[in-house]
């Protein structure tokens, strides 16, 4: 087996005193896709963000509110994924005026989220679909070791949303995402951890799971 | 701040209100409200035959007041929102806050006044005193406005994103469109500042007008105050962001041509030493105890005690002007043409800077406390009718409900009664502060006594006294913010999309 990222052992996740998830026993491997299924209020979300603080190495995010910033552009926010890559000055001009080699850099994930043409129009301009998509276009240029999705792929259509997935399982060594769409979840997944009434109730490799398996979880 | 086992009843509305009430006639007891003008009614129609006769035959001076005045503003207003744009991400730090709050506690013209000494009759005094105080309110402002906005994208950034990437990639877009929109509401302000820095020398419309006044040309006058108005009303009209730096650029040519008077050299040197007490600067020690008491014996303490007097009568004016002026706006209450008259007539009373008011009417009623408590009771007292009748235009009321007077006391006062005693409480701080400049007008507050001061070049008084009103304002805030909080106020009157905390100061 390849290494340990994150390792859970019988801890109690959430508020002090208020658990979301107690007693949870996990470990995240590099290379996994780790797929996070359950009704909403489950738990998903805040395993996420645990997960989060716990991850090392180059994480990219995609938050479940987008975290974009409305009245910049579309190449703005995408850029933005790379912050922490320059100094604040350079972020600065690139700000205050993109330059043109920052453009070029951008286009191509702007183009594989569908979105070339807006590359200036600014975020609050958009609608829902197109919004999620300059959040997934920001993951996808900042790259890294791995992405954490809350949801990454719900205000889009099921046939942009699994290529988007594929987008991701192509650009990210480790991914934990949390979706809706079991379908998906199925295509996209190594792994499945379902989750239900503040405990882990199905965890397996997705190959040995099915629809049927997973309806438990929303009964 | 209140801990959870200590928290107190809610104040009884009827008890605070009964509280204002004696205050009140407390106040009404203790103020001098004489009318000392031999024919007040006479002057008054004097004055009425100027407005409705204005004489622009002065047009050369007048546009060049004009041109200033509005020069003065911009530089002004532009200079304190870049600084305060500066304090702002640092302002929960104590020293930074400090210096804000002590900056905007004084207010424009004792800052003019204070600088004169230093930089004289010229284009920077006015500058800066206008943006000394408005760096202080900007970056208090500013400071909210960046706390508030969504924390989403801030909390999406890369971890190792530097504090100030990312601050100016996402805090800040985000709240720029309130900022900007707060800007435009402080260069009305700095408008109304800017004018009536005239009365302390400097050439903009104020200076205009109390010549012409005091030569009893009301007709010029009035020319000089229509003037204003065309400025001031249409302000969102040609307030347009892209032109700003070419306005700036504008204002920064006129402002290079007024002429200076030459101040002598090593000014500064002087001023920082005329600043420091008296029997310090002179070795004796000892005889500070005495300066001080002296200071606050016969100063200080008189002066705290009619600057409280004078604004308690204008806020219970104010009050009584908000209650019933609100529904003017109202067209439920006063029909399509009332509503749009009483818009403009709230707008005409709100714009026109209270201590012009006080000035003109200080030359029809005499020189007693009653121009100052009218003029602050009307300029404040439109200001809250404007931001309430703003509120009761968006009230959703049923289809049935009732019109005219009926609506007013059924419907309009009892749901905004909290959001009125709420915009009285915050207005309360600026009254006071504002109640300080009718000194120069001879009402005995503590401005009063730091304009005798300053003109006897005794700085070190004035400075003591300028230290003792700043402390008076922050008393009334706590107190206002306080009782606010105990009232259940705290959270902000009505949903709306004007925010009385801001727009008011």
């Amino acid at each position: 087996m390849t290494e340990a990222l994150v390792r859970f052992e019988g801890e109690d996740i959430g508020w002090p005193g208020q658990p979301v998830l107690s007693g949870l026993h996990l470990t995240l491997h590099a290379g996994e896709r780790l797929v996070l299924l359950g009704r909403s209020g489950a738990g998903k979300s805040t395993l996420l963000s645990a997960i989060r603080d716990r991850l090392p190495g180059r994480i990219a995010l995609i938050p479940q509110d987008h975290g974009l910033v409305g009245p910049l552009s579309v190449h703005h926010n995408v850029w933005m994924g790379r912050l922490d890559d320059h100094r604040s000055a350079y972020n600065l001009l690139n700000l205050v005026r993109p330059l043109a080699r920052e453009r070029a850099a951008t286009d191509p994930v702007i183009a594989e989220v569908g979105l070339s043409g807006f590359e200036r129009r600014p975020v609050e301009a958009l609608s829902g679909g197109q919004r999620q998509r300059t959040a997934l276009a920001r993951a996808l240029f900042r790259g890294g070791d791995a992405v954490l999705g809350d949801e990454p792929v719900s205000a889009v259509d099921p046939v942009q949303g699994a290529a988007l997935l594929e987008a991701l399982t192509g650009r990210f060594q480790t991914l934990v995402l949390a979706l809706h769409d079991r379908e998906a979840a199925l295509a996209t997944a190594t792994r499945i951890v379902g989750l239900k009434d503040g405990a882990v109730l199905i965890d397996a490799p997705a190959r040995d799971l099915s629809l049927e398996a997973l309806s438990p979880l929303y009964d | 701040m209140t801990d959870r086992g200590t928290v107190r009843p809610p104040l009884r509305r009827t008890h605070v209100l009964a509280g204002f009430a004696l205050v009140t006639a407390l106040a009404f007891a203790l103020a001098d409200l004489r009318l000392l003008a031999p024919d007040p009614a006479a002057m008054l129609a004097q004055m009425a035959r100027g407005l409705l006769h204005p004489d622009f035959g002065q047009a050369l001076p007048l546009l060049h007041a004009a041109a200033l005045t509005l020069a003065f503003a911009l530089v002004g207003v532009t200079c304190g929102a870049l600084a305060g744009l500066v304090m702002a991400p640092a302002y929960r730090h104590p020293a930074v806050r400090g210096l804000c709050v002590a900056l905007r506690s004084i207010h424009e013209l004792f800052w003019a006044l204070l600088l004169m000494q230093v930089t004289g009759l010229s284009p920077l005094t006015g500058v800066l005193a206008i943006a000394l105080p408005y760096a202080g309110i900007f970056a208090k402002v500013f400071a909210e406005y960046l706390e508030e906005v969504d924390a989403g994208a801030a909390s999406a950034l890369p971890r190792g994103t530097g504090t100030l990437s990312a601050l100016l990639w996402t805090r800040l877009p985000l709240a720029m469109p309130q900022m900007l929109s707060y800007a435009a509401y402080r260069m009305e302000c700095g408008l109304r500042s800017s004018a009536v820095l005239g009365f302390v020398g400097l050439p903009t419309l104020g200076f205009l007008m109390e010549s012409y006044f005091r030569q009893a040309d009301y007709a010029e006058a009035a020319a000089v105050l229509l003037c204003f108005f065309a400025i001031i009303l249409p302000l969102r009209l040609w307030l347009r962001w892209r032109l700003v730096p070419l306005y700036l650029l504008g204002a920064l040519v006129l402002l290079a041509q007024v002429d200076v008077p030459p101040m002598g050299s090593g000014i500064l040197m002087r001023f920082a030493q005329d600043i420091v007490p008296a029997p310090l600067r002179q070795g004796d020690l000892a005889a500070l105890p005495a300066w001080l008491w002296e200071m606050i014996a016969g100063q200080i303490a008189p002066g705290t005690l009619v600057t409280l007097v004078l604004s308690q009568l204008a806020l219970a004016l104010a009050a009584l002007i908000a209650g019933l002026g609100f529904p003017l706006m109202v067209r439920r209450v006063t029909g399509r043409v009332g509503a749009v008259l009483g818009d403009a007539l709230l707008a005409v009373l709100r714009n026109i800077p209270d201590y012009m008011l006080a000035f003109i009417l200080l030359q029809c009623l005499g020189p007693s406390m009653l121009p100052a408590v009218l003029a602050l009771g009307l300029h404040n007292g439109a200001i809250i009718a404007h931001l309430l009748g703003r509120q009761a235009q968006g009230l959703a009321l049923r289809p049935d409900a009732p019109r005219g007077l009926t609506l007013w006391g059924w419907e309009l006062l009892p749901r905004q009664f909290p959001a009125f005693l709420a915009l009285l409480l915050y207005r309360w701080e600026i009254i006071v502060r504002d109640s300080a400049i009718f000194g120069l007008i001879g009402v005995a507050t503590l401005g009063f006594h730091v304009d005798a001061a300053i003109q006897q070049l005794r700085l070190d008084r004035a400075v003591l006294l300028l230290v003792a009103m700043g402390l008076l304002t922050l008393a009334i805030d706590l107190v206002s913010s306080h009782l606010r909080g105990r009232m259940r106020l705290a959270a902000g009157p009505v949903t709306s999309r004007v925010d009385p905390g801001r727009a008011m100061d």
